[in-house]
């Protein structure tokens, strides 16, 4: 709608409503990268509280029929350091530490002779990539009962034989899609796919789901700055799907 | 200072002060200032302000004896503060979203399996924000809010003000489109102008709205594709909705240089309207 108006007055009620554009310069800070580091952690801080409020514990993620898994070799090998960490399969133990009512190690077969359930499921990369595979193992509820841990705790930590480590909210590991995974296709879990055993959870991006398990632990407490291996170099903690 | 003196001063500083606190932006932004200060003399003088600037002058001049720059000036309020705000933290979180994208983009830039891995395109580092991957993601994860945010609000101000109809494309502009877009690209005649906006305008104003839309949808189902699997579903799947995801960016990436050329050619005072929300000299008559 036209107006008229006097100049200087014009100038005035310009000049009046530009000020009032004055809060966006706030987002000015972002330009500053001492400030910014620190903001956009806060940002995925955010997001990851977000995400743990919109996760839904019981609600599944999509599983596929046999058909539309993709062949084993076409299944990525992913890293973060050294493929094969060389474990020794023969003497390898699971510890289980922290607020469990069994603490102690624990071997493959007492984790195989848990309930043993198959699904072919989603396996999405922080990258972008994703793979359709087929995985085998004992739910991780189920391993949680079997060592007393409190389901009380706020989160489940693991450490790796290559040293990676992670750690997972409770509510993701008591999912029921939620492995400790020693079979891939059918077949013992090979070694560049983290034998003898690795966590598998189609509801977490693929760096949560930490191979070569040699720690679990349960706690209320996680260490500022040893949440995750890449979460402690800037990834989203929660990383959820 | 005589007693009358001192009154009259204190009356104009009243009148000063009034004026002074009129909202400009509630109700009606481009009404109030006028009614209060210099409606009478407008209505009055109106049909013989464009004739006669000089007569204009001459009866505004009562008001304020000593002004200066009193002239009469065609504006319009064309830019209410939330269209404002809303328009500059888009625009910045947009700019957040694609440079921090392109770097996500870059950890995989493919659409197709990853073995084998056919890489799409190689995009420079220099157009992309975050340093690597995670730095990206922080910066994704981050301004997704405030571009969701400033969406959400522009359109319920849109809607509940009733400002909408200046700017949605609707089948009746259909025809506009291309005479308006002949003259841009192809130096054909311009189209008369009817309103703030012209059918090309409201078709890329519009759409850009839709690219939003679909940025928000597709980038729910990448960042929570176990959560919301019906969503996943409406777009054929994780593996297209990437595809989407890509493409509305696209979308924006076709919008983006025409309107800042736009904006360009249209100078400064054009610019500064997003700014003051006020335009100097429209070129549209009411």
């Amino acid at each position: 709608m036209i107006t008229r108006l006097k100049d200087k007055e014009l100038k005035r009620q310009s000049r009046r409503q530009l000020l009032k554009l004055a809060p966006v310069a706030v987002l000015g800070v972002f330009a500053f990268p001492k400030v910014s580091d620190r903001l956009v952690a806060a940002g995925v801080h955010f997001s990851d509280w977000a995400s743990g409020e919109m996760f839904r514990s019981q609600h599944r993620a999509q599983t596929f029929a046999d058909s539309e898994v993709v062949p084993f070799a076409k299944f990525p090998y992913n890293g973060y350091d050294v493929l094969d960490p060389e474990v020794d399969l023969e003497k390898w133990r699971l510890m289980v530490e922290g607020d469990v009512q069994h603490p102690g190690e624990y071997t493959l077969a007492q984790i195989q002779a848990l309930p043993k359930v198959s699904q072919n499921t989603r396996h999405v990369c922080v990258e972008g990539w994703d793979v359709v595979g087929s995985f085998g193992g004992a739910r991780v509820s189920d391993f949680l009962k079997l060592v007393g841990a409190n389901t009380g705790a706020h989160f489940v930590e693991v450490e790796c034989a290559d040293d990676y480590y992670e750690s997972i909210d409770m509510a993701s590991a008591l999912h029921p899609q939620s492995l400790m995974c020693y079979e891939m296709y059918g077949a013992p879990l090979d070694r560049m796919h983290g034998a003898p055993l690795r966590l598998q959870m189609p509801t977490k991006l693929g760096y949560k789901q930490a191979k070569y398990l040699t720690v679990v632990r349960v706690t209320n407490v996680l260490k500022a700055g040893k949440t995750g291996y890449w979460e402690d170099q800037g990834y989203s903690w929660f990383g959820g799907l | 200072m005589s007693k009358e003196e001192q009154d009259q001063e204190h009356q104009e500083e009243q009148h000063a002060e009034k004026r002074d606190t009129v909202p400009p932006s509630e109700p009606d932004p481009v009404d109030e200032p006028v009614k209060e200060s210099c409606a009478v003399e407008i209505t009055e003088v109106k049909a013989e302000a464009v004739a006669e600037p000089a007569l204009a002058q001459s009866v505004a001049n009562l008001d304020e004896p000593a002004a200066e720059g009193s002239a009469l000036v065609r504006a319009a309020y064309e830019h209410p503060l939330p269209i404002r705000l809303t328009h500059w933290v888009n625009a910045i979180s947009l700019f957040v979203m694609v440079t921090s994208g392109l770097r996500i983009f870059r950890a995989f830039p493919s659409f197709g399996p990853k073995i084998p891995e056919k890489i799409l395109l190689d995009i420079p580092k220099s157009l992309t924000l975050g340093g690597w991957l995670g730095g990206a993601l922080q910066w994704h994860f981050t301004f997704m809010w405030f571009f969701v945010a400033s969406g959400v609000f522009y359109l319920a101000y849109q809607v509940c003000s009733g400002h909408y109809r200046t700017v949605l494309f609707t089948p009746t502009d259909i025809p506009g489109v291309w005479p308006m877009a002949r003259h841009y690209f192809f130096f054909g005649p311009k189209p008369p102008v009817a309103g703030q906006y012209n059918p090309l305008q409201k078709l890329a104003y519009t759409s850009s709205v839709a690219f939003g839309a679909l940025s928000l949808l597709t980038g729910i189902v990448l960042y929570k594709p176990a959560q919301f699997s019906w969503l996943a579903f409406l777009f054929g799947g994780f593996h297209l909705t990437r595809i989407w995801h890509f493409a509305a960016m696209c979308g924006f990436l076709a919008f983006i240089p025409g309107h800042l050329i736009m904006v360009l050619l249209h100078g400064w005072s054009n610019f500064f309207s997003m700014l003051s929300g006020w335009k100097r000299e429209p070129e549209y008559q009411e």
